[in-house]
């Protein structure tokens, strides 16, 4: 307890960083490295789906609620797994909302590396493996920024949140969650004070990647 | 013995343009071959050929006596053995030490022989005081003298050299030139295929020179032969310098 709330503040805000950061490092492990594929292989379609990849940037997070509500319910295919209204089914949720954008803004970033810069890597003899793993490193700020906006929009996500989550106190309550029951209840005061403390974590999370990112490769 | 290099009625074309018609051309190991040409002669896709980096549409391509499929991981085994210096060669966005480290990590040597190793070519080629400067601050020669270490490092069996001293001014193209030349020297079986632009610089530098022009091979010749008595009209009024173009 703190602050005159009935629940810890700071587990909440703990809960939000672990929720918001491991759905932004699972969804950057899949979608930096599909995002280097698409931008940086020729294959058919490959117009097609970075159309696809970029349309899913509006991806509604109320739908990516609904399918992990939907796989994860106890009707559903991995209801068993008893993960509906744990951290785990939220991870899963706001996870699907930072693949498309980690991937579009990794296709965007590796396709930019100069042309000079891709021959140089191959002149040096790098195998095709290694020359996409340099690629991406050289397009390092980039993809640092693509974390960024997927935790932006993670730290920032209610709906599939409050969907798959069910903002039980103690177990998957978020900072967002907690301003929407707070707002409901008429406890503005409150509200806003989780307000504040969701943009001071957001910004010190953001200030941290901003350093990463301006971290000089050596 | 076998030859280093061996085209084959190669043929590359980029769409509707032949780059590379019908080529045919054999390099020894141990020598310094030349290839000089006009621009968009085909030299460049010459080199791309042989680095494995390109596959011909018709013909074939025979490193060491072995046709090998691009794209596979015969030919990256083969291209960790083959070096090329590109005529703008990019700054990795590391450190000076760091671009020529790159070179070894991915051949896969230990840390302890890069070290080794990356100190020795920064003493050789002047580069002490920079190498932990990001590479990209580099000057003009500066940058090509890194590109040389990088790219000899790991002492290629075959050196592809693309315009190297295309931008150079002449006191850094009189560096690298005796940088190759000592590179040669070190071991005579070192293969060197040269594409170049600049008559002098052929005449200076290659055992052998051939002439591209339009994408073709028109003549193969001893240095002397090719300068002094050559078989093709086209390379008597090149190297009298009277083609302009």
């Amino acid at each position: 307890m703190a602050f005159g709330l009935e629940y810890d503040v700071i587990q909440v805000t703990l809960l939000s960083l672990y929720v918001s950061g491991a759905a932004t490092v699972l969804g950057c492990m899949i979608g930096i490295p599909l995002g280097s594929l698409i931008g940086l292989k020729e294959f058919g379609g490959k117009s097609l789906l970075k159309t696809i990849t970029y349309t899913m940037y509006g991806f509604p997070p109320v739908i990516s609620g609904l399918v992990i509500y939907y796989l994860f319910s106890r009707a559903g295919p991995f209801g068993s797994l008893g993960i509906l209204f744990t951290p785990t089914a939220m991870i899963l949720a706001e996870m699907l909302l930072v693949i498309p954008l980690a991937a579009g803004i990794t296709i965007t970033e590796v396709t930019e590396v100069d042309r000079s810069i891709k021959d140089t890597i191959r002149a040096l003899g790098a195998s095709r493996r290694k020359s996409t793993l340099t690629i991406m490193r050289e397009a390092w700020v980039g993809l640092v920024m693509a974390a960024m906006i997927g935790f932006g929009r993670c730290i920032a996500e209610v709906g599939a949140a409050y969907m798959v989550g069910g903002n039980i106190q103690g177990e998957t309550r978020v900072l967002t969650t907690a301003i929407m029951l707070e707002t409901r209840m008429g406890k503005f005061d409150y509200a806003i004070g989780l307000g504040v403390v969701l943009l001071s974590v957001a910004m010190a999370v953001f200030l941290f990647l901003r350093l990463l990112q301006e971290k000089e490769y050596q | 013995m076998m030859s280093a290099v061996e085209l084959r009625d190669a043929t590359k074309r980029f769409g509707d343009v032949i780059a590379v018609n019908d080529a045919s051309l054999t390099i020894e190991k141990g020598e310094l071959f030349g290839i000089l040409g006009p621009s968009g002669a085909g030299k460049s896709t010459v080199l791309r050929l042989i680095d494995l980096l390109d596959a011909p549409d018709e013909g074939e391509v025979l490193i060491n006596g072995e046709k090998i499929p691009v794209n596979s991981r015969k030919a990256d085994a083969m291209r960790s053995r083959i070096g090329m210096i590109l005529q703008k060669p990019a700054a990795l966005n590391r450190s000076v030490a760091n671009n020529i480290a790159y070179s070894l990590q991915i051949r896969e040597w230990s840390e302890e022989e890069i070290a080794k190793r990356v100190d020795e070519e920064l003493k050789k080629y002047g580069l002490q005081e920079r190498r932990a400067k990001n590479a990209r601050t580099l000057s003009g020669g500066e940058l090509q003298r890194l590109s040389f270490a990088r790219s000899t490092v790991f002492g290629p069996e075959l050196l592809l050299l693309d315009e190297f001293s295309a931008n150079l001014d002449p006191k850094n193209v009189a560096l690298m030139e005796d940088q190759i030349s000592r590179y040669m020297r070190e071991d005579e079986s070192r293969t060197i295929v040269m594409v170049t632009h600049n008559i002098f610089q052929a005449k200076r530098m290659c055992d052998r020179i051939a002439l591209m022009w339009d994408g073709e091979i028109i003549e193969v010749a001893e240095k002397k032969k090719f300068f002094e008595d050559p078989d093709d009209p086209r390379t008597a009024a090149f190297v009298k310098g009277d083609i302009v173009y």
